[in-house]
């Protein structure tokens, strides 16, 4: 049994006398223990809307949101909020964004990573904070009896994510969501960050799933990939295989979208034409078709179904890429 | 979690860049001793600085602010003077003296005069005792009228920011209601229907004016928090929803709120004054209030001595702006836009 198993997860936002909008659209993947998967994709194709709807974080009001989140064989979605409360923190953790404004910047790092013990483990306030000090040290943070009693504007961006992955980890729950979790974060704090969450999943066995629209991130951490556009999953594939041969045109484009050092000089950097707006809804057809190079007619009769590939994978399309594409 | 083993990473991941918290040991074998002490010297000194709160960051930027500190002073000497005028007043202040009283009439009430600084109040009492006391009535009702208010503010706020929705939708027509009205015509009605006027009746007045106020300001930044990151990771940690209100939400939204609340103590007095002056105050004679001295006697005896007037109002006047000038400068020391 996976992990994680969703199936045809669909969420509709709704508001009264506007045109519903279908920000995911039956997306299904699952997770394996241990496991980890990417989401990828560009901004609004519903990567963090996924992950907010596993957590039955999104809000209570204007959505809708059916299929079935299979977690450990319990569907996450039917699950009374007291019970799904439980849950996080506990067995799923997430990890955001934006590091310091996912903190309370009123409260000190310490008791934040406490609370989580608290709240969970039924510790009380002094054996938290000390296995509190562990957890910062354990996630890399220097001098972590000083960093317990500041507050999150004292510290760096870079020690303000790792606080969140130690707050994220503290109950070392089977299944991590990081949402970008790099994207505030500079480069050099990125690579310490990816190499920090790559080793503590290794460690402790956690199963990641990883929401980037960085494909570097995607080269270096994740072993499954979904790429999703216009919040339908458009092809899946083992790392290896996505990055050696992206059938899907949208994938194709991503990665020769990606600079290189040793492309010839003076070269244009290669580029998608157009934009997210100009995607037709996938009931007429396949939503990247206007933005498409290989677009044949099929393409606009209705929405092209997700097939099995030779190598193990999914494809979403009717005039996959052939050639092969180096790997940047 | 009691075995360190199983613990995430707890072989500290050696990462470069960050961990330049101090020097490493082998650099500092290639220094001189001195330099060495001096490197030392600096690591200790940064270390001390940290843990530094919110509200020292606060008071260290109000200390800069000279406003500030004119503000402070003023409140400072105002709260000193309320709190030691036994001591400080010349006389007790409901006494009549003879050497006052000889020579009063309603068309001669007497100036000042050895012992008496500032001479007599219509009765034949000590004006500048009294003066003095009036400090302890004003700092009475602005602390009462002020608390009063941010408390049942507060209150009807975060039950508002909280729940949203229709309980949101109603509270806030409620204070949509009370803030339409001018807020000195709100008091003198709530006033006006209470039966017989006491200083406290003049203290709830003052306070329910400024209930809405605060309710206003709370709900905002409280619906503002709501959809706030860092409760979206506090939700995503499964914490409950009465301690996301209570320790995530609230204590985030009641900055603006304190500043209000020295604010409002401005207006407060002001506003508790101007019942007083208006004669709807507590009727006590005995009582010494700068409200009641401006509206009764000074009013009364303007012509024979202004300076029964001036005094009080210019002690009004210069708490209020002692108040504001204080609450200006906290709003901008607050304010995370100013934060350097």
């Amino acid at each position: 049994m996976s992990l994680l198993d969703v199936r045809d997860l669909n969420v509709v936002f709704q508001r009264r006398g506007e045109r519903p909008f279908t920000a995911v659209d039956k997306v299904s993947f699952t997770v394996e223990p241990g496991q980890t998967v990417g989401l990828v994709g560009e901004s609004g194709c519903g990567k963090s809307v996924t992950s907010l709807a596993i957590m039955g974080l999104l809000p209570k009001r204007g959505n809708k949101v059916s299929g079935e989140v299979l977690f450990e064989g319990a569907d996450l979605l039917k699950l009374r909020p007291d019970d799904m409360r439980d849950r996080r923190g506990r067995e799923i953790g997430m990890i955001f964004q934006d590091p310091l404004s996912s903190l309370n910047p009123v409260i000190p790092i310490g008791v934040q990573v406490a609370e989580v013990l608290e709240r969970h483990q039924g510790r009380d306030r002094k054996q938290a904070l000390k296995e509190a000090r562990e957890l910062l040290d354990a996630v890399g943070i220097p001098d972590p009896e000083r960093r317990l009693t500041e507050y999150p504007h004292q510290i760096s961006g870079g020690m303000r994510q790792r606080a969140l992955i130690a707050i994220a980890l503290a109950c070392k729950p089977r299944l991590l969501i990081a949402d970008e979790p790099t994207t505030a974060l500079d480069v050099t704090i990125q690579a310490q960050i990816l190499t920090l969450l790559k080793q503590l999943v290794d460690e402790t066995g956690t199963a990641l799933i990883m929401i980037t629209h960085d494909l570097g991130v995607v080269a270096g951490l994740c072993d499954t990939v979904n790429v999703l556009y216009g919040g339908k999953v458009v092809e899946r594939a083992e790392r290896h295989d996505l990055f050696a041969r992206a059938r899907h045109p949208y994938t194709h484009g991503l990665l020769s979208s990606v600079p290189r050092l040793d492309s010839p000089r003076g070269e244009r950097l290669h580029a998608i034409r157009g934009s997210v707006s100009d995607n037709i809804p996938w009931t007429e057809g396949c939503a990247f078709a206007p933005r498409c190079d290989n677009v044949v007619d099929a393409c606009l009769e209705g929405p092209p179904p997700l097939e099995p590939t030779a190598t193990g994978g999914d494809l979403r399309c009717n005039n996959p890429v052939q050639e092969e594409v180096a790997v940047p | 979690m009691s075995d360190p083993i199983t613990r995430p990473g707890v072989t500290a991941p050696r990462s470069g860049g960050e961990r330049g918290d101090g020097v490493s040991e082998r650099n500092i074998g290639l220094l001189g001793e001195r330099k060495k002490a001096r490197l030392e010297e600096l690591a200790r000194s940064t270390a001390d600085k940290g843990g530094v709160s919110l509200v020292r960051d606060a008071v260290r930027r109000l200390r800069r602010n000279p406003v500030a500190i004119v503000g402070a002073i003023i409140v400072g000497l105002f709260i000193l003077v309320a709190i030691f005028a036994p001591l400080i007043a010349p006389h007790d202040p409901v006494q009549r003296f003879p050497e006052l009283t000889k020579d009063l009439t309603v068309d001669n009430i007497p100036g000042s005069q050895s012992g008496f600084p500032l001479g007599s109040d219509p009765l034949g009492r000590d004006f500048a005792s009294r003066l003095i006391h009036g400090s302890r009535q004003t700092l009475f009702v602005g602390v009462l009228a002020t608390v009063i208010g941010l408390g049942l503010g507060v209150l009807i706020g975060a039950i508002a920011g909280a729940f949203g929705g229709w309980v949101d939708q109603a509270l806030m027509r409620v204070t949509d209601v009370m803030l339409a009205l001018p807020s000195l015509l709100l008091a003198i009605t709530l006033v006006a229907m209470a039966s017989r006027s006491t200083q406290w009746t003049v203290i709830f007045a003052v306070a329910i004016v400024n209930v809405p106020i605060f309710a206003r300001l709370l709900r905002g930044s409280m619906l503002a928090q709501r959809e706030s990151d860092h409760v979206l990771a506090a939700r995503a940690l499964g914490v409950k929803e009465r301690n996301i209100v209570l320790r995530h939400m609230l204590p985030n939204s009641m900055t603006a709120v304190i500043v209000q609340a020295t604010l409002t103590f401005a207006v407060a007095i002001l506003d508790a004054a101007a019942l007083s002056f208006l004669g709807l105050g507590d009727p006590d004679i005995n009582r010494a209030e700068w409200g009641l001295m401006l509206g009764v006697d000074g009013q009364r005896y303007f012509e024979v001595r202004p300076e029964l007037a001036y005094y009080p109002a210019l002690a009004i006047i210069v708490v209020a702006l002692g108040f504001t000038l204080l609450g200006e400068a906290m709003r901008e020391a607050i304010d995370p836009k100013n934060r350097r």
